[in-house]
């Protein structure tokens, strides 16, 4: 079946209607030698069945693992609802609610996804979503710098490597440059590191909770120093492990930002995801992205619309607080319906299954020669890393033979100057068995 | 009709300026016309008391519902006072332009600028046209 609806005869009309006889007429004017004269050299057209059958093939060559890398994204339980509801075609095809008469729906599923995001995280007001954590962190940093009206951005060293990329990216359009808040052998941010680095021209920190390691950072003295040196504190969350921990808000948090894929969203091999962003009331007007509101109409009754949009793109221009114009609706969506299908309780059992599991892993590996914690006492959530004696490339090969994914390998990021080691990531969907063929996969 | 005071000075972009008790200091607002044209006025971004400006360079900006505008101030100086009224209540730049909508107050640096600025009759041709 041919997917373009154009016969012969009706190009044939629509040349003569315009005047011209052959198509190529109408690329008069691009140069001769930019002009293809081959078609492309791609295999022609193949049934659907053949279609079907050659990506079938190619899907077959996947291996399932089972899942214990985690490192900003997580294989936790999708339930079959999430999948049932955003398929919805009025959700699946609606598009930017810019005309809010027509787009009531998704504008209550982004003011309750907001509302969400601000529950969860202890803060006043969020946006519709960015495009996932990092970049997230990335426009706190930006934002930052517009509040205070500062150039300069710390980050702990325990931020993860690609979050830290991910800002730098960004702050060299904005001509501005990452220092480096250094961590100490406990795991947490040094404070008198901290302290020389808080100069007059830091505009914030930006702290990962729980931190690329795993380890719990204690929030609220950061606050108060950053707060004291005229700057923000950003922090970068694990959304599920949120669910246990004493909220940034409530820390003293002026922005976090998160990765969303957690919930409602498969790993998908990286992607697309979701990004949380949110702040404190006051910073409203500098915040980037869609923002949604409750409002009443003419006859009192409640409805949402886009609003601050003076903020954006469409009509600050050059001078918006970004360049963002969008949201991920539909991952957003997803996120919503699991956290809304769950409650509150059920998200707080799905961190605590994810913590049991880690703590016994970390219990059962303490039994294990060659393997000791990177921060033998720091608190964690669920996910901690050990080093190892043994190559943990090596250990790696061993899992993937025993259908394992054993962690994610401390050596593919040598900036951030650990010892070899393994990262791992526990989540409500790893069982005891499962737990205890990756101990015996790493003991070898 | 749009009201424009006698004994003020105005700019090409709508900012009037207004003298005060004190000879180099002046108060900056936008005209009853541009209020107007703007529609309701939800938040106006003002500098800090200490920040300087040249002529025409931009000290803030106002919002309405679906727009923001740059200010310009009309003449070169350091900010002494900010109209802190505007930010429970924007409102007054519509209500109140030239009263309670005043938006900074500044000390001139060169008072000679104000001759480059527009009288009332100058400002009304420049609207008109």
């Amino acid at each position: 079946m041919s997917f373009v609806p154009h016969s012969d005869a009706d190009r044939s009309e629509m040349l003569a209607k315009v005047g011209v006889s052959d198509v190529r007429e109408l690329y008069a004017d691009v140069p001769a030698e930019l002009i293809l004269d081959d078609l492309l050299d791609i295999p022609d057209a193949v049934s659907e069945w053949e279609a079907i059958r050659g990506i079938q093939e190619l899907a077959a060559r996947n291996r399932a693992l089972v899942c214990f890398a985690g490192a900003g994204q997580y294989d936790h339980y999708v339930p079959a609802a999430v999948d049932h509801l955003v398929r919805r075609s009025e959700f699946y095809t609606a598009y930017t609610p810019y005309q809010p008469e027509v787009s009531q729906g998704t504008l209550q599923v982004i003011y309750e996804f907001q509302t969400m995001v601000c529950e969860l995280t202890g803060m006043d007001v969020a946006n519709a979503s960015m495009y996932d954590g990092p970049s997230a962190v990335a426009e706190a940093a930006i934002m930052a710098r517009a509040v205070t009206r500062r150039n300069g951005v710390l980050a702990a060293a325990s931020l993860h490597p690609h979050t830290r990329k991910v800002t730098e990216t960004y702050l060299h359009g904005q001509g501005a440059e990452l220092k480096s808040a250094p961590v100490g052998p406990d795991g947490l941010v040094d404070r008198d590191a901290l302290a020389k680095a808080l100069g007059d021209d830091v505009a914030c920190l930006v702290v990962q909770y729980p931190n690329f390691y795993g380890v719990i950072e204690e929030l609220e003295p950061l606050a108060e120093m950053t707060r004291e040196a005229g700057a923000l504190l950003v922090v970068s969350a694990d959304p599920v492990a949120l669910s246990l921990l004493r909220s940034p808000g409530a820390c003293g948090a002026d922005i976090v930002a998160a990765e969303g894929q957690p919930f409602g969203n498969p790993l998908s091999f990286g992607g697309p995801v979701v990004g949380f962003f949110a702040a404190k009331e006051k910073y409203v007007r500098k915040m980037p992205g869609r923002i949604v509101g409750a409002t009443v109409d003419e006859e009192g009754r409640r409805g949402y619309v886009l609003t601050l949009q003076t903020r954006e793109q469409q009509i600050r221009r050059d001078k918006a607080t970004s360049n963002i114009c969008t949201n991920q609706g539909l991952n957003a969506l997803a996120a919503t319906i699991h956290m809304a299908l769950l409650g509150r309780e059920g998200l707080r059992e799905m961190a605590d299954t994810s913590a049991q599991n880690a703590h016994y892993a970390w219990r059962r590996l303490a039994e294990v020669d060659g393997v000791e914690p990177l921060y033998p006492d720091a608190p964690f959530v669920r996910e901690f890393a050990v080093r190892t004696k043994e190559n943990s490339r090596a250990i790696l090969e061993r899992g993937f033979s025993a259908g394992i994914l054993a962690g994610v390998s401390l050596s593919r990021f040598p900036a951030m100057g650990a010892p070899d080691g393994l990262l791992l990531a526990f989540t409500e969907k790893r069982t005891r068995a499962e737990i205890d063929r990756l101990v015996d996969v790493i003991a070898g | 009709m749009s009201s424009i005071p006698n004994g003020l000075k105005y700019t090409e972009e709508h900012e009037y300026l207004r003298e005060t008790d004190a000879d180099d200091e002046f108060l900056v607002g936008i005209t009853d016309y541009a209020q107007g044209e703007l529609g309701d006025v939800v938040f106006v971004e003002l500098p800090t008391p200490g920040d300087t400006f040249d002529r025409m360079e931009v000290f803030g900006t106002i919002e309405a519902v679906k727009a923001v505008s740059d200010l310009y101030s009309p003449i070169s100086g350091e900010i002494v006072a900010v109209n802190e009224g505007l930010d429970e209540d924007p409102s007054l730049v519509n209500s109140d332009p030239y009263g309670e909508g005043w938006m900074v107050r500044i000390r001139a640096r060169d008072v000679s600028e104000l001759d480059g600025l527009l009288s009332d009759t100058d400002y009304a041709s420049h609207i008109e046209g």
